[in-house]
């Protein structure tokens, strides 16, 4: 505000005040909108925990299920972490694989329009998916790639046990989660692919490097920061996804490691969307509970995100 | 100007080949000299440099001088293919180094730009590597598995190469853009001379420095054409008349022509007592 003032000196005295005002309103405008935010979000906390405790800290006796709130949230901040992990390690090299396409291999008129179909992909309803998942997409994987896992592979702990012959288990859940999260990782990455400066480019092609070469000495070390932003966002997205992991899994109680059979660990989300229109009493408060744990969580991710893009690539000056 | 005189003695003192130290490089029967012969340069449908035939001298600098826009840096970047990452780039006619056409078919671009290394305008090291990695990123792509103790001795010849390793050699595991603009310079130089080109290519590459790196560069230029042979484009004829050998003019005949190429001869006389009025106006101060 002072800073403006002798610039606003040099006009008429109308115009400065009511430049002056206009200044006002619009500085009070942001800042109201700014409070409203930390308003919103104090006010989310608040409720969650003061709902929460009861859950947390009351009787067992007096909700369906007698074991305590640790017994009860732990299969499902498993299910949650181990779906949106999944979720994770397929779309994080898709998409990066995606964004250096469109960065640096495809013709321009390709990448735009690939550009534009990828945040398309964005925009589709998660309750779309969940039917798309469990109509289409399960009964194609438990036909074909889950025997076949479950056959060569069940060595290992994953892919051993009954596979699901509706094809409702963890890794449809996974598969469809890398789908919705594969937006955000693709146009993060793309961005950050595209800023790499034309310089370092070239000083790894002159030293002789091939395209892939150059991409791997120059882009990617300097997209490194953007792509984990990027991914640690996709989480976020992840963890948080209701519907699509509500219609598709068949849920237990439980630890589960196996990705293939129909004794799956719930998500925290998908959790509540079930359970919530028939709760009832201490039911509800441990729901709500069950929530600001997912909120911890989803602000755990996000404080990471946010350090590891802040770190950036130090010393890089351009 | 006494530095300046001093600087050209020392130039001339060693462009005999018999008075050379002894090279060890393993390439060191190989001519290393590059004729251009009839050279045009498109991008896409638009010519940007017409007609440009000229022979490079081994072990020498030649530089090359010119207005903004005559087509002098594009020239150069076809020198080692560099031109062609902008779509649409192509040209006719011929580059040979040692008589083998670079734009023969069946070159790959990416093995001409190993026998022809390039230092650009800005100092451009990687900055997420160490020093030490900046120097061998051009030997890790040629050969994958190299001992530490063979590129330790790489990194060192290379800096010492640069003028680079007293300054540096605390601190080979420090990032290369916390170093001085004239150090990175110095420093994208090893890099390019670490992978033993047998040209290297120098895109105005003291455009960005101050004049006391500038000196330092024009000196470590003087001592890598025992080994190298050295084309550099600058806007500096100062420059070109205290490192160079032979000087080439570039001029464009207006905006939408092509560049072409004047004259080319021993710098003492382009800047004495040129053939063409162009070239004597321009290194007179005439006009660009």
């Amino acid at each position: 505000m002072t800073l403006l003032s002798p610039q606003s000196a040099s006009v008429t005295a109308q115009t400065a005040s009511r430049g002056r005002l206009g200044d006002r309103v619009f500085s009070g405008l942001s800042r109201a909108a700014g409070i409203n935010i930390l308003i919103i979000l104090a006010g989310v906390a608040a409720f969650l925990v003061v709902e929460g405790r009861a859950g947390i800290f009351g009787d067992t006796e007096e909700m369906s299920g007698s074991d305590n709130f640790l017994q009860y949230v732990g299969p499902l901040v498993f299910g949650t972490v181990y779906a949106s992990f999944l979720a994770l390690l397929i779309a994080a090299p898709l998409g990066v694989a995606v964004a250096l396409f469109i960065s640096h291999y495809a013709p321009k008129r390709v990448s735009q329009t690939l550009g534009y179909l990828v945040d398309l992909l964005a925009a589709i309803p998660s309750v779309v998916f969940g039917i798309w998942g469990i109509t289409v997409l399960a009964p194609i994987l438990s036909g074909n790639l889950y025997p076949w896992l479950n056959e060569n592979l069940d060595f290992l702990p994953f892919f051993s046990g009954t596979i699901s012959t509706s094809g409702r288990s963890m890794l449809t859940a996974g598969i469809v989660l890398a789908v919705m999260i594969l937006p955000v990782i693709t146009a993060i990455s793309r961005e950050v692919f595209l800023q790499t400066p034309r310089l370092h480019e070239e000083a790894s092609l002159a030293l002789g490097a091939t395209k892939w070469e150059m991409i791997r000495q120059a882009v990617l070390p300097y997209g490194r920061s953007g792509v984990i932003s990027g991914c640690m966002l996709g989480l976020g997205r992840a963890l948080g996804e209701t519907m699509a992991v509500a219609i598709i899994l068949s849920p237990s109680d439980g630890y589960f490691w196996s990705v293939l059979t129909n004794q799956n660990s719930n998500t925290i989300a998908s959790n509540v969307a079930l359970k919530f229109p028939e709760a009832y009493g201490l039911d509800v408060n441990r729901l709500i509970a069950t929530g600001l744990v997912l909120f911890g969580i989803t602000f755990l991710v996000n404080a990471l995100a946010r350090r590891v893009a802040n770190a950036g690539f130090s010393g890089a000056d351009g | 100007m006494m530095l300046d005189r001093e600087i050209t003695m020392r130039g001339s003192s060693v462009t005999d080949e018999s008075t050379l130290p002894g090279d060890a490089r393993p390439t060191s029967g190989a001519n290393r000299g590059i004729s251009v012969f009839d050279l045009n340069i498109y991008y896409g449908d638009f010519l940007a440099v017409a007609d440009v035939s000229m022979e490079i001298e081994a072990r020498s600098i030649t530089a090359l001088i010119g207005p903004s826009g005559c087509g002098k840096s594009t020239f150069l970047r076809s020198l080692n293919r560099m031109h062609e990452v902008i779509d649409g780039a192509r040209v006719e006619g011929s580059v040979r180094l040692d008589g083998e056409d670079l734009y023969g078919s069946g070159v790959d671009p990416v093995a001409v730009r190993r026998r022809v290394g390039m230092v650009f305008q800005r100092p451009n090291p990687f900055p997420t590597m160490s020093i030490y990695d900046n120097v061998v990123a051009g030997i890790r792509l040629n050969s994958a598995k190299l001992r530490r103790a063979e590129t330790d001795e790489i990194v060192e010849r290379s800096l010492r190469g640069a003028n680079l390793w007293e300054e540096v050699k605390d601190r080979l595991d420090q990032p290369g853009s916390g170093l001085s603009g004239g150090q990175q310079q110095r420093l994208c130089i090893a890099r390019a001379t670490a992978v033993e080109p047998d040209v290297l290519l120098m895109d105005e590459p003291c455009s960005a420095l101050d004049p006391i790196s500038t000196l330092a560069i024009e000196q470590l230029m003087l001592e890598l054409k025992e080994n190298f042979t050295i084309v550099i484009v600058t806007h500096n004829m100062q420059q070109a008349a205290r490192v160079s050998d032979r000087t080439g003019f570039f001029n464009i005949a207006g905006t939408g022509k092509p560049g072409r190429l004047i004259e080319i001869d021993d710098t003492k006389r382009m800047f004495s007592n040129p053939t063409e009025q162009a070239t004597q106006d321009y290194v007179t101060g005439r006009f660009g």
